[in-house]
């Protein structure tokens, strides 16, 4: 058995790529899979499909997946029903400044960890993973409370300052950092560069696929986020997209469901354009880091 | 964790201060040790002030809170254990708490079964065109819980919900699941799985490309079957990606939100109400802060004992591969 086998699996592999072309098997496969994946899809492309729908259609029986009449009727509502704008703008500067501050604070602090031995550095590094735990909504009051004491509330420092840094971010790092070639910066270091120098000039560059992971991650977290806009933002003028559109569909929100798909393809295009341009990297940084 | 992976591959272990390689002859800028503390407080500062800050003090002063009738006026008053047996007598938070469990017991298995599903399918080498499927899949995990919740409720509408006109076509009636005392549970656990398993998928998919094809032509050439490779191979190689995804997949259960918020508020009959629903309302909606922080305290706890658990299952079993 196996000295019959082995000679059909090296070949098999060697004259793989030119048989799977016209494999029908492989293309049977494929089709099922599309199917599954389109089925995967369907909240997705109804979101779509729906934001283009005459109010007239969106409620219509029997219900149908494509408009018969497209229309952009639904996008200009929902910039007349929020100040849908001003909500673009808040998730802009909330979702952009917690990633650029907690990049920033991260990445200083991971470099410390990972680079810089120093006494209490691994007890350190357990109390930070440790604190990963916690469920944010265990400190959600006391966060507010803090905030408001500050005179923060419905302001950009209230928004971001809570998210500035955060632990999974430094142990995120903290791993990429750790598998660098120590070498790199001691060479640095020979050449009479200072700590903050080497950080900068010699373990930030090499750490490029690392950041723009987190910083997907940071920014698409905080973008979607509900509960904290939705307790901290008392006033409409400061909520982001994510909590505005759900306050439409609150008691007696009784806004027309096209309407509602438009404002919530609007909020997903930021996410899903930056997605797109970065998706190979991002996979692959995913996989290549420490977040296995 | 363990420590001993925290600690630098190839530092000696009993070496704590960083000294630097005999040939640089000690004298690097971090040298001195005032300097050498300056410059290691200077790159730690900003993010343990923000974590101390907005970390550790809220947990000390939620502790403090729980045991107080604090309401956000007046003058907290001290009560006791009198929250925490709350917690655990109302019948209301007992039910929520039974909630919870039942969403992290079904959300939990379905999701990591899907996502390896669709990992192994999308990592198969006779799938074509398998980049489109891998970004594709991912996308409902870049679209908001919320914003899905909403497309899935216009899906299931027992009128004019495509899903349900479908469904009936083909002679299945399911009604207005969101309103069903039975399915509005598994209704949000379903939109929870659909918005997460791409965060898992790709995870496994990261695990999955890490190992070794010689082990699969090994048991090839053995005589294994596609089943046999699967649980020879593939899954005990997949430890490791497994215990970080359980552990994710039961924390992000346990803090289920949005997704409630917005299909069922926690209806029908109180069916879907979870613990961080309940924190919500008790702390933000009926202002009884002293008695939402009890129940944050005992859901930390739990989350704790969890994770503890998981480490001691899974911590074990991985050891000999890095994470």
């Amino acid at each position: 058995m196996t000295t019959l086998a082995h000679p059909r699996v090296l070949t098999a592999s060697r004259a793989a790529v030119g048989r799977r072309r016209r494999d029908p098997a492989r293309w049977i496969f494929f089709a099922a899979f599309l199917l599954v994946t389109l089925a995967i899809m369907l909240p997705v492309i109804i979101i779509v499909l729906t934001a283009f729908k005459p109010a007239s259609e969106v409620n219509a029986y029997p219900p149908t997946l494509f408009p018969h009449q497209w229309t952009l009727d639904n996008f200009q509502a929902i910039f007349s029903e929020l100040p849908f704008a001003r909500l673009i703008l808040n998730s802009f500067g909330f979702a952009g400044g917690v990633t650029v501050f907690a990049l920033v604070f991260d990445s200083l602090a991971a470099y410390a960890l990972a680079r810089l031995d120093f006494r209490g550095s691994r007890i350190l590094l357990i109390v930070i993973i440790a604190s990963l735990m916690i469920p944010f909504q265990a400190t959600l009051i006391p966060i507010y409370q803090l905030v408001s004491q500050l005179g923060w509330v419905n302001t950009f420092a209230g928004l971001i300052a809570p998210r500035a840094a955060d632990a999974f971010g430094i142990f995120f790092l903290r791993q990429f950092f750790v598998s660098l070639p120590r070498d790199l910066d001691n060479a640095a270091r020979i050449d009479g560069a200072s700590e903050w120098r080497v950080f900068r000039s010699v373990v930030l560059p090499n750490a490029v696929p690392a950041l723009l992971t987190l910083g997907i991650f940071t920014f698409v977290n905080n973008w979607n986020d509900l509960l904290w806009p939705l307790v901290f933002t008392t006033d409409q003028e400061m909520g982001t997209i994510t909590s505005g559109l759900t306050l439409l569909t609150g008691p007696g929100g009784i806004i027309p469901q096209g309407v509602m798909m438009a404002g919530a393809l609007i909020a997903v295009l930021p996410l899903a354009i930056m997605f797109l341009l970065v998706q190979r990297r991002f996979i692959e940084s995913v996989a290549s880091t420490g977040l296995k | 964790m363990t420590t001993k992976h925290l600690e630098r591959p190839g530092t000696n272990r009993g070496a704590r201060h960083y000294r630097p390689p005999g040939q640089l002859g000690g004298r690097t800028p971090l040298n001195g040790t005032f300097k050498r503390r300056a410059t290691i407080v200077g790159f730690l500062a900003p993010a343990l002030i923000v974590l101390a800050a907005f970390v550790g003090w809220p947990m000390i002063s939620a502790l403090q809170l729980s045991f107080t009738d604090a309401s956000g006026f007046g003058t907290p008053e001290f009560v006791g254990l009198e929250n925490y047996l709350r917690v655990f007598t109302d019948p209301d938070i007992v039910q929520s708490m039974g909630n919870t469990a039942l969403y992290a017991v079904l959300f939990t298995p379905v999701a990591i079964v899907v996502a390896l599903l669709l990992a192994l399918v999308i990592n198969s080498p006779r799938l074509p065109f398998r980049g489109f499927f891998r970004s594709t899949l991912f996308l409902p995990f870049i679209v908001s819980l919320a914003v899905a919740a909403f497309a899935w409720s216009y899906l299931l509408d027992p009128q004019v919900g495509l899903l349900n006109y479908w469904l009936q076509a083909v002679g299945i009636r399911i009604g207005n699941v969101l309103q069903d005392p039975v399915l509005a549970m598994p209704t949000v656990v379903l939109v929870a799985v659909w918005k997460n398993f791409g965060f898992y998928m790709v995870i496994f998919l990261a695990g999955l490309q890490e190992i070794p094809t010689s082990l699969y032509e090994a048991a090839q050439l053995d005589g294994a079957n596609g089943w046999k490779r699967f649980t020879n191979v593939t899954f005990p190689m997949l430890s490791n990606t497994m215990a970080f995804v359980v552990i994710v997949a039961l924390i992000a259960a346990l803090q289920a939100f949005d997704q409630i918020y917005i299909l069922t508020s926690g209806g029908p009959y109180r069916s879907t109400e979870t613990i961080v629903m309940q924190i919500y309302q008790s702390g933000f909606k009926d202002l009884d802060l002293g008695f939402a922080s009890a129940l944050s305290y005992v859901l930390l706890i739990v989350t704790l004992l969890l994770s503890l658990a998981q480490f001691l299952f899974f911590g074990r079993r991985g050891k000999d591969t890095e994470s």
